[in-house]
């Protein structure tokens, strides 16, 4: 390019952008830098940490407690059942545990961010379960299975959904309501992969009906979800029948958590998610220091993308160790673990990145300026509870794989506590506003770590039950308090 | 003297049996700070939340740059560069600077928004009005101080092709240093060439920044008057009476409401 075009090349790019600001204008682009001084966009890393230090104390604790409860826990059961605990098989083995519930959990937080809260996502995993096995055991013939009345009523229902998803311009939950109607009435051969699609729509469904009780009626969440969390467990005995259980006997279905990646397939698992993070992370240092915006000190990047890397190695190369006690060799990395992990960055995406994310949030801190700003809050309100069951259904997916059937108790109490429980002891806020989906990650292992460790201590389910509550009352706790913390530090 | 930028003429709102405007004329002109004065109840948050397009008025003409316009929805006064600044202010304390400017008018794809664009502009914009209090436009608001908060929600109004600017009560809550910030803030807005139209219970406030004093008593516009043409206790005869000698309602005893 040469010089003298540039001046009315310039002007020309001046023009095209539509959207420069009335203040913009009016200063000279030279005397803005200046008046900001203060602004500071590269920190060094020891000021970084000071900062993260003041943020601490003023009540900002994210995910620390959970991530240090973690590793206490680690601690205390490796010390008190040092022969069972640490084993390698048990510690993949509790990664397959936990892995159902964590699923919900991550699923909680959306409508967690909203300042609303879903019980029902127990049960209604439990429903969408029923009817993949329902499926399965009834040789792909539901409306025999269902009985003639039963399978109307869900149809209409699943009707009633799809006109309720586009009342609220949910389109993707019209969209896949109604292709649980076109599975549900032409009807397909078993399938495990049909099955576990048809359970993750019927979660979508389910996910429609309550997103428009608690957004478009304005019915509270509390009341809706506790009145369908034992609508859905009628509905679970219905389809299973009083006191019977439905086998999972599919290969598919019992590999989702129980099977394991071959050693080849951890290596490139490993090698795809630690070379994407670190990739990710790097790119969006370099783009954002050219650009001269605010980010984090490069050295803190390092470091942190380093551990990472190295932890994802370590443990890949441990998972792909034969853990077996016995004559069949055990090892790969479980496939809870790349699913776990999908949904880990497809939530993150959607949370950090795109402008339904952005909007999630801000209903969540100040309804009425999201209002204000032109957001469409009753659809972000209801398509919370669409993504929340969805998760939920594919948590089901994994639970009912892990113990190989469903029975009518599925995803009743225990469950729920778990998913709810994981959430908040993750560090996501009750209150609305404040959470991430790698917040639930964490705490559905902090709860996978306190069962798995109990249960090879010998303890009663009574003991069990005792410390979870106490842990999530404990997680409750933390969160009004950091919340008094940064109401007070915010002035 | 500049062109009126917004005019009102003969603007009458009525919630139901109450008539809350009666025959409301105000001129708002580009460069100057307008001051929107009057006792509790006179009607100043119904006339900013008409011009805001909250409230469509019952009949009287909006005047935009020349040309009648129409204000049925918020959207419509956004769409014309009129911006309001709630008195509450309307922030989420949990997301951060940039995210809060760009709420709900967010740069780049629904799928992938624009971050690097949003950041420099709001810090363009920050740094048009001056503004040198704050570290970093990725704290959150939850970390800013009252006088900070009221400047990010201004520089948030301005951030957009603005050309009025509502304030509903910009320094109440604040204190004095901070009321300080805000006031200069007002000014530089006005001498930037936006129309501003502030709102406010404070005489001492009005005085020092306004151009202009327009005086609302019951619902009606009693005086609109240049701010060195009158004196502050003229102002609050104005603001209590609706008169002040020939200043005003002729007859203010026989307005009723």
């Amino acid at each position: 390019m040469t010089a003298p075009t540039e001046g009315p090349e310039k002007a020309q790019t001046e023009q095209k952008s539509p959207a420069t600001s009335a203040a913009e204008r009016a200063a000279p682009a030279s005397s803005r830098a200046a008046d900001f001084g203060i602004d500071t966009t590269a920190k060094s890393t020891g000021e970084a940490i000071r900062g993260y230090l003041v943020s601490l104390r003023s009540g900002d604790l994210g995910a620390l407690p959970a991530l240090l409860g973690l590793l206490a826990l680690f601690i205390l059961f490796t010390a008190l059942a040092p022969d069972t605990f640490p084993s390698l098989l048990n510690l993949a083995n509790l990664l397959q545990q936990g892995a159902g519930q964590t699923i919900i959990a991550m699923g909680l937080v959306f409508v967690l961010l909203t300042g609303e809260i879903d019980l029902a996502a127990g049960t209604a995993s439990g429903l969408t379960a029923s009817v993949m096995a329902l499926h399965l055991v009834s040789n792909g013939n539901l409306l025999g299975a269902m009985g003639t009345p039963v399978f109307l009523l869900f149809a209409v229902v699943i009707v009633v959904a799809i006109v309720l998803a586009v009342l609220l311009k949910i389109w993707a939950g019209a969209i896949a309501s109604a292709g649980a109607l076109l599975l549900l009435v032409i009807g397909f051969p078993p399938n495990p992969w049909l099955e576990m699609l048809l359970a993750v729509l019927v979660g979508v469904v389910i996910g429609c009906l309550t997103g428009f009780l608690v957004a478009k009626v304005g019915m509270p969440s509390f009341v809706v979800t506790l009145a369908l969390f034992i609508a859905w467990q009628g509905v679970i005995l219905q389809l299973i029948g009083d006191g019977g259980t439905l086998g999972l006997r599919d290969p598919v279905i019992a590999a989702v958590a129980n099977g394991n990646l071959s050693t080849l397939g951890s290596w490139i698992l490993f090698v795809v998610a630690a070379g994407g993070y670190a990739a990710v992370m790097l790119n969006r240092q370099v783009s954002r220091r050219k650009l001269g915006l605010v980010a984090q000190p490069t050295g803190l990047v390092l470091i942190k993308t380093i551990a990472v890397v190295v932890l994802a190695a370590v443990a890949t190369y441990l998972l792909t160790v034969n853990r077996s006690p016995g004559q069949l060799p055990i090892s790969g990395v479980p496939y809870v673990v790349p699913l776990v992990l999908v949904l880990l960055v497809a939530g993150t995406y959607v949370l950090d990145r795109t402008r339904f994310g952005r909007h999630v949030y801000a209903v969540g801190g100040n309804r009425e300026a999201a209002r204000r700003a032109g957001i469409d809050v009753v659809r972000i309100r209801a398509a919370v509870f669409v993504i929340s069951t969805a998760f939920a259904a594919i948590g089901a997916i994994v639970y009912s794989s892990k113990v190989g059937s469903v029975s009518p108790s599925a995803g009743g109490g225990n469950t729920l506590l778990f998913a709810v429980g994981g959430a908040v002891i993750g560090g996501t806020s009750l209150f609305g506003g404040r959470g991430r989906i790698s917040n639930a990650v964490i705490g559905g292992a902090v709860l996978a770590m306190v069962n798995n460790g109990l249960g090879l201590l010998g303890q009663p389910a009574s003991v069990v039950f005792l410390v979870n509550g106490i842990v999530l009352l404990l997680a409750a706790g933390v969160d009004v308090l950091s919340r008094r913390r940064s109401a007070v530090a915010g002035r | 003297m500049t062109d009126p930028i917004l005019q009102l003429r003969g603007v009458n709102k009525s919630f139901g049996a109450v008539q809350v405007l009666h025959d409301v004329d105000l001129t708002v002109r580009a460069g100057e700070v307008t001051a929107l004065v009057g006792d509790n109840g006179a009607g100043k948050s119904t006339l900013v939340k008409c011009v805001a397009g909250i409230h469509p008025i019952d009949s009287g003409d909006v005047v935009f740059n020349g040309s009648p316009v129409t204000l049925n929805a918020p959207t419509d006064a956004a769409k014309l560069g009129i911006e309001v600044v709630y008195q509450d202010l309307a922030l989420a304390d949990n997301l951060d600077i940039v995210q809060n400017m760009f709420l709900g008018r967010e740069r780049g794809k629904s799928w992938l928004l624009d971050e690097a664009d949003m950041e420099q502009a709001a810090r363009r914009t920050l740094a048009s009005l001056s503004v040198r209090t704050v570290t970093s436009v990725r704290m959150p608001v939850a970390a800013l101080s009252g006088g900070q908060r009221q400047t990010v929600a201004i520089a948030k109004a301005v951030l957009w092709d603005s050309k009025v600017v509502l304030l509903d009560e910009p320094t109440a809550a604040l204190g004095v240093a901070q009321t300080r910030q805000v006031l200069d803030l007002i000014r530089r807005l006005a001498e930037q060439g936006l129309g501003v139209v502030l709102i406010s219970h404070n005489m001492a406030d009005v005085f020092e920044v306004s151009d202009r004093i327009a005086t609302l008593y019951l619902g009606r516009m009693v005086a609109q008057v240049p701010t060195k043409d009158i004196t502050n206790t003229q102002a609050v005869e104005l603001i209590t009476a609706g008169r002040s000698g020939d200043l005003g309602l002729q007859r203010p005893e026989s307005v009723t409401v």
